[in-house]
């Protein structure tokens, strides 16, 4: 009963968004009030009935209801409540429920946080916001409908696919789905700009902070995906440019760039037209990406289902929302005037610049990620894009990303002087040069990759501690740090968000240059010798856990005979899914992780053992979350918050024009 | 997201684990040039993984292959030609340099030169015309009010 009524809520959800996206649409035209106040209520209540759908499935999977479908092909009564939970987005029905969900959550707080939005304004965003979610919720009742029961109940289920089973997968899709979805606010204040025509510094200010949540969100979900690659997929790599994760990288590389084109209209004035075309596009990459995952049209390791229906019917979804979105750009965007005007040296170029190498960045991720798709389609010829090519493809715009950036960011705005902007950063500049000649001198092999890495990142950390310094004004140490708490938020974020920039550079950097590798046969009871670490197999145990069993090896590492640790890298195998895994140990520290992996039984008694030891490998991560942090303060910025005096300084600005 | 290589595990479950031990050379600079070259190899049946992380049967016998052509005396190019020459160039993680993946290549240099050129025109024209016009009042006034928030 409860998942019919789950059901029944989804299709009422696709009725309101049916009316939400059009009268409200008819109303903003035709400037009929009534009309458009269908926008609020119809956002808020969508959002329930999907909620209440939502409800429904995780009830079916976490009392196990076989006679769903879904929870059969996806769970198991002895598997952990916590999987039970995370089962209901395992899969793509479920995930796809999970995306209305957010998407119609952010139109809901749309309607609770944008109390002071222009009614037009408000009613188009709304109205967009609905249509994505009719095409999305149409899909999901045409093509993938979460709620089918089965008319012979199984006893039992087939279980979560084992690698899913991990508690940092279990929140990365909520995560990278908030990142996605949260994209489409930013798409729908686009269009409902290029509607009415106008996109002045109000706008720009409405945008950011959706902006820059979304990006926030990707920026986690992104991370915890690298973090759980690392951990659970065999050897250790934290990044494999595979067709999904470029799928969530190119929305995060575009974001980027809307989140600072964003500041400059809002500042300046400028950059208009540009920012409305990135916030079409950081979405369009979004749909992008669920096209990738679901359609199967491209080959991937992480591909969800490979249904043709399912892929032309998201290509359809994507064509309409990017091609209309697109027409409606190529149509309108020259009313888009801007207003401020600035010289080749300046803040603004400087920003040009960064939205520049960030959006070939993400187009490079896009041509070899559909390169192989055309190549067959078009030249006849079968190849392969992997990791080597995006390495010396992609790399050299972040490379250049990374030295202009502590420049670009102190210089001032309109009109800048590039010798007096640069001469803070001297210090800056000698230290990083001398990191990467330090670090070439006492290196062994003697490759570019871990100085380069080093001394960027050195530059753009130090870079972004001077930016913060002087923006603490003049006097003594004491009476800068007395200003510290006085400062914008947004300052303090920037600060954190660039050094993240550079601590994740220098720590991808770090690790791939001075990873040490050990791959050997190991009896019980021998010991050997990893970097300066001796390693010791003391014994391999057979381990029974709640839904699997597990080859449990006990390894004792000591340095200098002291013991540093002792892990427990295991192979397990889950018998209803019919899958080994292979769980890595790891012994976490600031300077470096060991890395243990046990592998199969050898015929002479003893077992394949791989172990690493990886340099600054948790920098990488770390990087991230500082970034995340960095948008956070930003996002809690004095002038987002108080959006009630900004409407009122903006209703006169209005009347003035 | 990274719903990870499970199908690639689900194919070709078997009990190997990437590079094995016993596969390896004795000789480290030979083993180090066998390990960069499986890195750039492609697993023919996998969903895009290389053939030093792979676990499938294939890969196993492309890695000896490899071990064996680098005994044998090949350059590296010789080795990677030798497995271009019986999988195509499929099995290649990095297009060659030729004929349409020059555009591959090329796209993202392109792209960016495209892009300066668009900034660099629409920058100076704006700057011609604001010298001829300057800020209005009306600008100004709105400036002040925006600075000020």
């Amino acid at each position: 009963m409860i998942i019919e009524f789950g059901h029944f809520t989804l299709v009422l959800a696709f009725m309101v968004a049916l009316v939400q996206s059009t009268l409200p649409l008819w109303g903003a035209y035709r400037r009929d009030a009534r009309l458009m106040a269908v926008a609020d209520p119809a956002a808020v209540v969508q959002f329930l009935l999907i909620g209440a759908s939502f409800a429904a499935l995780t009830y079916g999977f976490v009392t196990s209801d076989f006679s769903l479908k879904l929870v059969v092909e996806n769970s198991h009564t002895a598997k952990p409540l916590l999987y039970k939970f995370a089962g209901v987005w395992g899969n793509h029905e479920g995930s796809l429920l999970l995306w209305v969900l957010i998407l119609a959550a952010f139109g809901a707080c749309a309607v609770w946080f944008g109390g002071n939005l222009p009614e037009r304004l408000k009613a188009r965003v709304l109205a967009v916001q609905g249509s994505i979610g009719v095409a999305f919720m149409a899909f999901m009742l045409l093509t993938s409908n979460p709620f089918v029961r089965l008319e012979n109940p199984p006893m039992n289920g087939h279980d979560l696919n084992p690698l899913l089973q991990d508690p940092g997968l279990a929140f990365h899709p909520p995560f990278l789905y908030l990142g996605y979805v949260g994209l489409s606010m930013s798409f729908s204040f686009a269009i409902a700009a290029l509607l009415e025509g106008r996109v002045d510094a109000a706008w720009g200010r409405w945008v950011r902070p959706w902006t820059l949540a979304a990006w926030i969100f990707l920026t986690i979900g992104i991370a915890m995906g690298s973090w759980w690659a690392y951990y659970e997929l065999g050897w250790g790599g934290f990044w494999f440019w595979d067709p999904v994760e470029n799928a969530s990288f190119m929305p995060w590389l575009i974001s980027a760039a809307l989140l600072h084109s964003a500041i400059v209209v809002e500042k300046r004035e400028s950059l208009k037209a540009w920012t409305v075309l990135l916030a079409i596009l950081a979405f369009g990459f979004s749909l992008t990406g669920t096209f990738i995952v679901r359609s199967g049209v491209i080959t991937s390791v992480h591909a969800f289902a490979n249904d043709p229906a399912r892929g032309v019917f998201i290509l359809g979804i994507l064509g309409f929302f990017m091609g209309g979105a697109l027409l409606l750009f190529a149509f309108r965007a020259s009313v888009l005037e801007a207003k401020g005007v600035f010289a080749m040296v300046s803040r603004e170029t400087a920003l040009v610049a960064n939205n520049l190498l960030l959006a070939v960045s993400a187009f490079v991720v896009f041509t070899g990620t559909i390169w192989p798709l055309i190549a067959e389609l078009v030249f006849a010829r079968k190849l392969s894009v992997g990791p080597p090519f995006f390495d010396a493809a992609f790399t050299p715009f972040m490379v250049a990303l990374a030295i202009i950036l502590p420049v670009g960011a102190m210089l001032p705005w309109k009109r800048a002087e590039i010798r007096r902007a640069i001469r803070p950063l001297r210090g800056a500049l000698v230290l990083a040069l001398a990191v990467g000649l330090l670090v070439y001198a006492v290196q062994t092999g003697k490759s570019a990759l871990g100085p380069v890495g080093a001394a960027l990142g050195a530059w753009v950390v130090m870079g972004a501690a001077i930016d913060l310094w002087q923006r603490l004004g003049r006097g003594s140490v004491g009476d800068r740090l007395s200003r510290l708490t006085r400062l914008p938020r947004a300052d303090l974020g920037k600060f954190f968000a660039h050094s993240g920039m550079g601590v994740t550079i220098f720590a991808v950097a770090a690790m791939t240059a001075w990873v040490t590798e050990d791959i050997r046969t190991v009896k019980i009871g021998e010991t050997f010798a990893l970097g300066s670490y001796d390693v010791t197999l003391a014994a391999v145990n057979k381990v029974e856990g709640p839904n699997y069993h597990s080859l449990m090896a006990d390894m004792i590492v000591r340095k200098g005979g002291v013991q540093v640790a002792s892990l427990h890298p295991e192979k397990r195998m889950y018998p209803v899914a019919g899958m080994p895994t292979t769980e890595a140990a790891i012994d976490q520290g600031v300077f470096r992780d060991l890395y243990l992996v046990v592998g199969d039984a050898q015929d002479d008694g003893g077992y394949a053992v791989r172990s690493y030891i990886k340099p600054f490998a948790n920098w990488i991560w770390g990087g991230a979350l500082l970034m995340a942090l960095g948008g956070i303060l930003s996002l809690t910025d004095r002038r987002f918050r108080v959006a009630a005096g900004a409407r009122r300084s903006e209703v006169v600005a209005v009347a003035a024009e | 997201m990274m719903r990870g290589f499970i199908l690639a595990l689900v194919l070709v479950a078997s009990p190997a684990f990437a590079v094995q031990p016993d596969e390896m050379l004795t000789d480290p600079g030979l083993e180090a040039r066998a390990r960069a070259i499986s890195q750039n190899l492609r697993c023919p049946v996998c969903q895009g993984e290389d053939i030093d992380d792979s676990n499938a049967p294939i890969s196993r016998d492309l890695r000896i292959a490899v071990r064996e052509r680098l005994v044998a005396g090949d350059s590296d190019a010789q080795v990677v030609d030798y497995v271009v020459a019986r999988y195509g160039e499929f099995v290649l993680f990095k297009p060659r340099v030729e004929g349409s993946s020059w555009l591959l290549w090329l796209a993202g240099p392109l792209m960016l030169l495209a892009g300066v050129g668009i900034a660099v025109a629409t920058t100076r024209k704006r700057a011609v015309a604001a010298e001829a016009e300057g800020l209005s009042d009306a600008d100004k006034t709105r400036l002040a009010q925006l600075l000020e928030k």
